[in-house]
């Protein structure tokens, strides 16, 4: 038996931080999702400058969230376990790399893809890293949070496709099944953290899986829709863009209720009760 | 190797805060952040009920999560155990504080004072160092370092000895080098029942909680000695 006090919410990591996980995943998603959609010319530098944009904003929120800004260049100076560190690295190599792609260099495109999506795992990795937090200490949360990336990036790649003419029907499925994924992530996460997380934060959690339930259904049969031909030109371009912007919309409540409203701290707890007078 | 550690006696501690009013004069954190506090636990419904002081500050760990998680470096385990944090490296990111389960860590964004202007004695030992990055309990390792190198004892001189240890009016605090076992610290952890807060995370802390094992009715493992606390939950 132990003897476990009450749990606070964090509220070292506000807001900002929050938008870097958001803009993060989706920008680092967005560019795996141009590649993977094998974009082409035009349309890839559109989606690669975007999901670029929503990396460097994710950072640039985070940054103002520093205490000593002046200093952040010391972030890239323990790679060796930290992963903000190698965050950090990631996000280095992302903007040369991507740029390159932006520009034509052969075989940049799949380095961008590959180092967008090494990104996402490295914020992925942060959370499941603060052991103070048993939402976020609980494994699962790696893969919920790189599969949400992957999903919102997507999900934007989704909705701009019919505007952009690009991606096909593979890229079609390939979204279909992450958003699939995400939600049977998202259960498993959820049943692993129920006697870890209080009530509070779990309550919190099931509401994001209401949103993030609501929100798979609204893309699944966008995607279902657009894929089959029934949705036709006329609507192709509403139905691609709501689905995709439900995707989004499931993976920014969903991140930001776990940075925010679920993150309860590890209560104190005693495993054994003291006997004032004994001594 | 010498390898500093506390001892608390959970009792003896009375909840009195003495100690987190001593740390708070030795160390002159501002308003709002305790190095050291004594948390006021309560368990189970009238008429059995409990009450528990537990004394909390960082636990300086084996294997301190802060540390793990800090991009700078900022954060370091000496040889003898102390955790430290480099003020001139740390970026303030936090990242230590959503990582450490024992709620040690603190940032500050801005100065504040007790009474909004600083007082003569904040002016005098404020430290612009301390703005906007992550502090925490050092064990007073300055006085450490300085007491050692007159070659003093740390747990058996004052002058060598955390400031929240010198102020205990309960003797529930004991510190010192778990390594010797002439330490009074080591000869507490040898002779009593203890426990380490959230050990189960691999944080190896080295704060050692000390109970009655016989009025505790457990054993080391936790399981029933003498039947379960009543009625506590």
């Amino acid at each position: 038996m132990t003897y476990t006090g009450c749990p606070a919410l964090q509220k070292a990591w506000d807001a900002r931080a929050a938008m870097n996980f958001i803009c993060g995943g989706t920008g680092s998603g967005l560019i795996v999702f141009a590649v993977a959609g094998d974009a082409r010319g035009f349309a890839l530098q559109v989606l690669l400058l975007a999901g670029l944009v929503l990396v460097g904003g994710g950072l640039s929120c985070v940054w103002h969230e520093l205490g000593r800004p002046r200093r952040a260049l010391n972030v890239f100076r323990h790679a060796r376990t930290s992963w903000m560190s190698r965050e950090a690295i990631a996000a280095a190599l992302l903007v040369p790399v991507t740029l390159a792609a932006m520009l034509g260099v052969s075989g940049m495109a799949m380095l961008a893809a590959i180092v967008a999506a090494a990104f996402a795992v490295c914020q992925a990795r942060m959370l499941q890293a603060s052991r103070a937090i048993p939402a976020w200490r609980e494994p699962l949360v790696a893969p919920l949070l790189v599969v949400s990336a992957f999903v919102e990036g997507g999900g934007l790649f989704f909705a701009a496709s019919p505007w952009l003419s690009a991606g096909d029907a593979q890229v079609l499925v390939f979204f279909g099944s992450f958003v699939l994924v995400r939600v049977v992530v998202f259960l498993v996460y959820r049943r692993a953290i129920a006697g870890a997380v209080p009530q509070a934060g779990l309550a919190a959690l099931d509401r994001a899986g209401a949103v993030l339930h609501a929100t798979t259904i609204a893309s699944l049969v966008g995607v279902a829709l657009v894929g089959s031909g029934i949705a036709g030109e006329t609507w192709t371009f509403a139905v691609a863009s709501l689905a995709g912007i439900a995707a989004l919309a499931g993976g920014v409540y969903l991140k930001s209720t776990l940075v925010l409203r679920a993150a309860y701290r590890q209560a104190p707890a005693l495993s054994h009760l003291p006997a004032r007078g004994r001594r | 190797m010498t390898r500093y550690a506390m001892a608390v006696d959970l009792d003896r501690c009375v909840g009195c805060q003495t100690c987190t009013a001593s740390c708070k004069h030795a160390n002159a954190t501002p308003p709002g952040v305790q190095w050291r506090r004594v948390l006021d636990m309560e368990f189970g419904h009238y008429p059995d009920v409990a009450r528990v002081f537990v004394p909390m500050a960082c636990q300086h760990c084996d294997d301190p999560p802060c540390m793990d998680v800090c991009p700078t470096q900022a954060t370091r385990k000496r040889p003898d155990g102390i955790v430290t944090i480099d003020y001139d490296v740390c970026i303030g990111c936090a990242y230590c504080v959503v990582a450490c389960p024992y709620d040690a860590r603190t940032k500050v964004a801005k100065p504040t004072f007790a009474f909004g202007k600083p007082t003569p004695s904040e002016a005098a030992r404020f430290d612009d160092a301390r703005i906007g990055v992550a502090t925490k309990c050092t064990f007073c390792v300055e006085r450490i370092d300085a007491g050692t190198a007159k070659g003093l004892t740390p747990g058996v001189d004052p002058e060598a000895t955390p400031a929240c240890v010198n102020s205990c009016i309960a003797k529930a605090l004991t510190f010192g080098d778990i390594e010797d076992p002439q330490s009074d610290v080591a000869k507490a952890v040898a002779n009593n029942a203890h426990f380490r807060m959230h050990a189960e995370l691999g944080t190896g802390p080295r704060v050692y909680y000390l109970y009655d094992r016989q009025r505790d009715g457990r054993r080391e493992d936790g399981a029933p000695e003498m039947g379960e606390p009543a009625a506590i939950v």
